[in-house]
Parts: structure tokens; sequence; C-alpha cells
């Protein structure tokens, strides 16, 4: 298929960015791994669900519908179920490989002129001991889970780790009708308050969603941390301690919370693999782009938390200043700049609070010290602390890469998407760039396939899981 | 409260499907841990290395810790994969090639 703009992500910077793109005259395509538009933020039920009241689970509703409105009136041609593995840039045109349906097996590509990456992000979570039980999920994954599918893992959960994504999942938990029994943050809520400033847009939602908390009669429990899940073979309880002002467990603090749900947290990770195979600058974990979204790549723009974590409403005007720049650049023209002045507030607003909420929930600072030597870190291949410290201090390694070689952390199925900042964090390093050479598994039979249309093309393979 | 209530859901009819051979209900536009936990399962695969128990972990098909053979199809993730009537869902063992 040939199209002006493919759009890789249907979440709110991916949408923004096709209807402005669309109104400038491109004909756009959007792809998505998911069976609907939305992304994460609007993660609807399917219809066979026949939910009558979905805004129930959702905070803005209306800019969803306005959304979906003008998505219907536009030519957008959306692409559900296309998972991309790669985009290629040949003379200035553009691949996007995508694998078709759950099964992932069936190839399709969309010819481009340009593309925009908006592929969002995913959850960080440090490791714990007793983090890879059954019971135990990511707060993002809950509410995943909770909005898409109408369903919660247990009766009893506790939501812990830090960051804002905590509070809409234990209220969205509560409403659902599970018990929520604590909401463990790390973090200090007077560094919050040093912040009301920058804040200042943020405040009033927070403090809607703490009201709503305090009506379900959840208890916060602010500046403690998890630093066990219990359980055999699937959880139990937990055991929560409070930190002191340095992020260190205070001794004797610990104790039990009865549990069979632990939804945890510590903020989120963008997904940078398809501008990483095309060579796009990275500005450490996100997407470097310039005051119009463009990619240090020529024809390759991106926007919302692949650029940088900072909510829908961010990702909202960095896909429609997107959609503005690419209808301009692919007509020879400057974006006009009466049109964006709106979208360009809002986003410098939006960022500022953005920076100032990842400086108010950072991660406890000693949270090392919490993993015990038989907790296991990288989840796939079962590699233990034990196994990376030894590597570290028995082998001499200090950097992710040689831990990565010398005991296999990251080398599973979720390429290290899941480990990656434990391992670096216990090597005492910061976390590299990934260098994933595929967003996707891809089956041998496609890449074998697609080499043989055209020659020179990757070489590399990911193992993947089939 | 349940969340199908809360969204006031009028969910198209259930099918049966199994799981480890077990005939269980699950509803239409569930993917198939979204059946599993309605099932009350939360639990249906084991690691190859310490063969410990495992579930959904990320809920958005990034940490593949959901694997499970649907179908004699090993390996799928069960938080991507829509659940069908009739699927024979089985509990992954190791890389599921060994049975
Ligand atoms: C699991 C999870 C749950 C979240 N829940 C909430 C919440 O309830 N409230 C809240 O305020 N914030 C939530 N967030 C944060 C949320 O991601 C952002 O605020 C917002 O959705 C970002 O918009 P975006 O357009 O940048 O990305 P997203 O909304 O994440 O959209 C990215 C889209 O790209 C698609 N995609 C990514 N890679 C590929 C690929 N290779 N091929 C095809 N498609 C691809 C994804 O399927 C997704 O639809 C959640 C985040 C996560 C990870
Ligand atoms: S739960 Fe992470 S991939 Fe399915």
């Amino acid at each position: 298929m040939r199209t002006d703009l493919a759009v890789v992500g249907a979440g709110p910077a991916g949408l923004a960015a096709a209807l402005a793109a669309a109104a400038g005259g491109l004909r756009v395509t959007v792809l998505d791994a998911g069976d609907q538009p939305g992304g994460q933020y609007f993660r609807q039920p399917a219809a066979e669900l026949g939910a009558r009241r979905p805004q129930a689970l959702h905070r803005q509703w209306r800019t969803w519908e306005r959304l979906r409105g003008a998505l219907a009136d536009s030519g957008v041609r959306v692409l559900t179920e296309h998972h991309v593995w790669f985009v290629e840039e040949r003379s200035g045109a553009f691949t996007v490989r995508a694998l078709l349906g759950p099964g992932q097996d069936e190839p399709a590509d969309v010819h481009a002129d340009a593309v925009l990456l908006a592929t969002g992000g995913y959850e960080h979570v440090l490791p714990f001991p007793g983090w890879t039980l059954p019971g135990v999920v990511t707060a993002g994954g809950a509410q995943a889970m909770l909005k898409g599918g109408l369903v919660v893992p247990g009766r009893t959960a506790v939501v812990a780790g830090t960051g804002p994504l905590l509070l809409p999942v234990a209220t969205g938990l509560a409403a659902a009708g599970v018990r929520v029994a604590a909401l463990v943050e790390s973090a200090d809520p007077k560094r919050v308050a040093g912040h009301a400033r920058a804040l200042a847009g943020k405040l009033p939602e927070g403090a809607a969603l703490a009201a709503r908390l305090l009506r379900h009669r959840v208890r916060p429990l602010t500046r403690h941390t998890v630093v066990r899940a219990h359980g055999d073979d699937r959880l139990t309880g937990v055991t929560v301690a409070a930190l002191d002002p340095a992020g260190r467990v205070r001794r004797g603090t610990g104790r039990h919370l009865a549990c069979d749900t632990l939804a945890v947290g510590h903020g989120m990770l963008p997904h940078t693999d398809l501008a990483d195979g095309l060579g796009c600058r990275l500005d450490g974990p996100a997407v470097a782009v310039d005051a119009e979204q463009r990619t240090s790549v020529p024809g390759v723009w991106a926007a919302g938390e692949a650029t940088g974590i900072g909510g829908a409403a961010l990702a909202l005007a960095e896909g429609h200043l997107a959609g503005r720049s690419i209808a301009a650049r692919l007509r020879g023209d400057d974006p006009d700049p009466a049109g964006r002045a709106r979208a360009v507030r809002a986003r410098e607003t939006l960022r500022t609070a953005a920076a100032a909420l990842a400086a108010a929930f950072p991660p406890p600072a000693h949270w090392t010290g919490q993993v015990t030597d038989d907790t296991v870190v990288c989840r796939c291949e079962e590699v233990t602390a034990g196994a990376v410290r030894e590597a570290v201090d028995g082998l001499g390694a200090d950097d992710v890469r040689t831990v990565k070689l010398l005991t296999r952390a990251g080398m599973g199925w979720c390429q290290g998407r899941m480990c990656a900042p434990a391992v670096a964090g216990l090597t005492g390093c910061e976390p590299g760039p990934a260098r994933r050479p595929f967003a996707r598994p891809v089956p041998l039979g496609v890449l074998a396939r697609t080499r043989a249309e055209e020659p020179g093309a990757t070489q590399e393979t990911e193992r993947g899981p089939s | 409260m349940n969340p199908l209530r809360l969204v006031r859901a009028r969910p198209a009819p259930a099918f049966t499907v199994t799981v480890d051979g077990r005939p269980t209900r699950a509803l239409p536009g569930r993917t198939v841990a979204a059946a599993l936990w309605a099932a009350g399962i939360t639990s249906w695969r084991t690691t190859r290395g310490s063969g410990r128990p495992r579930g959904v972990f990320c809920g958005i098909g990034v940490c593949f810790d959901c694997l499970v053979t649907v179908n004699d199809r090993p390996n799928q993730r069960a938080c991507l994969v829509p659940v069908r009537p009739g699927d024979a869902i089985r509990t992954q063992v190791g890389t599921g090639h060994e049975d």
C-alpha cells in the first residue's frame, strides 16, 4: 500500500498527528498493533463486550469522543492489528514493515514519503523479592486489562511504586470493585508541593483522584515501599516499610498487608526501537526531536511518549504539531506559525509539568539494597541479582553489555525491555541504548522473504518466541 | 460492583473453551488472558529454568510472561490473543515444545 504519511501508533499522539496531517491535505495511514485505535490512554473494551458506559473507566471521555468523531470524518485510514517490526528508509522513501493479527506471522507493508513514530511507552518496574509471583502485575497492565478486558486480577489489591499513574490505577480498581488495601508511594508528597507552580495544571486532576481514593477508603502510604511480595505459587501478601529521607528502608517499620494482587510501577519508558532502527538520534531514553517534532533523520517525525514521558495531553499537543509540520514540509513550506501557537504553548507548559513530575517521583534512591541475591532480575532468562553481582564483583564486568554476555540477562523473549534498568542499576551504571534490531519478534520465514525481495536488507535476527 | 456492571456491559453470549481440558465459559471480545482472569486463573505457564508459575505481568505484549499454548500453538501472548469459541488453552511448560 502507498500513502503520503505512515503513522505508527494510534494513541493520542498518533491520532492527533494523523488528523492534523490529513487536514493539511495528506493521505494518511495509521498502523497500530491493537484491535482498536486509542492507545493506552483511550483503551476500550471490544464491541462484543457491549459496554454502554465505557466512560466510567475514563477521565477525558469528551476528548476521546472528539478524536473519534474527527477520525470518522477524516480520510485517515487506520490499520489495526498491524505489528510494525521495522521501518526501512531508502533514498528518502519509507517502507513500514508490519505483521498481521495476533499470530504475527503474515507480513503487510506500507510505503510512505514520511513516517511519524508515535509508539508510546511501557512501564518501568524495578525488581524486589517476589515480583515474579502470579498476582504481581504492572500498574498500567492492571489498568489495560481493566479498560480493555473489563476484568480485575483479584479481590484485594495493593497499588505500589512511584509516579502519577498509581492514582488512576488505584481509583480504577476500587471503582471496579477491588478492595484497595493501600496505595504505597515511595516519593514524599512534600516534593510534589515543592513543584506546585510547574504542576499548577496537574494539581486539580491529582486532587480529584485523591478525593476519590478517600471516598473508596483507600489508605495512602507515602514514603513507603514494598520490600517483598509473599506467596508460594501465587501472591498472598506484601511487606511494606517506611523510607527515611535518604530513601533507605527504616528498620523495624515493616508490616504485612494481605492481598492477592500487587499492581506495581516505577514510571514509564519510551518505546524507541523503530526510531533506533532508522538511525534517529536518541536523547537519553527518548527519541530526540526538534521544535517541529522532527527526528534527526529527514522524513521521520516522532511525538508522544516515544519522545519523553509526559501523559496524554502532552501527546496530543505534540502529535498535532508533528502533523502540521509534516503537511507543510511535504508541500515544501514552513509550518504556519499562527496556527501552531496554542499547541506550542500547551506543549511547553505540559513539558515543564512532566519534568516536575519526574523530579517529584524518583524511584527510591536505594532500591538495590532491597534486591536480595536470589531475586530474579531478568524475568525471561531467570537471571538472579546474585548472578549479576557476581559478574560485576567477581568477573569485573562494568557495563550492561558485558553483564548480558556473562549472565544472559536481557537476552530472552522481551529483549531486556523489563530488566535493562534493573541490570544497569545493579551494575552501577546508566542504562545504555538498547540496540534491538527489530521492534517485534519476526518469524524467520518473513525475514527470508523480505531479504529475497530486497538484497541488502538487515541481516541480524532477533530470536522470537516461536 | 464488578467491571462489567461498572460500564453497564451487555456482552454477547458467552461460549465454551477448555483450559487444560476443563470446560470454561468465556466472553467474546476478551483476550485469552482476560478470559483466564475472569475464570479466576492467574497463572498458566511454568518457566524453562526453575519451573516457576507465571501469568500476566505487563498486560500489553511487552514482557512475554503470559505465554500460553492455544490450540497446540505454544508461546502465544495471552494478553494479545483474542479468545475464540472452542479454543483449547493449555498451561505451557517451559518452551512449550517439550511435550
Ligand atoms: C499499560 C499502560 C497503561 C496506561 N494507562 C494509563 C492511564 O490509565 N491513565 C493515564 O493517564 N496514563 C496511562 N498510561 C500512560 C499513557 O501511555 C500516556 O499518557 C498516553 O497514552 C501516551 O500517548 P501516546 O500516543 O504517546 O502513546 P500510547 O497511547 O501508548 O500509544 C502508542 C500506540 O502505539 C502502538 N505501538 C507501539 N509500538 C508499535 C509497533 N511496533 N507496531 C504497531 N503499533 C505499535 C501501541 O499499540 C499503542 O496503541 C498508561 C501507559 C501504559 C504503558
Ligand atoms: S503480560 Fe506481558 S506480554 Fe502478555
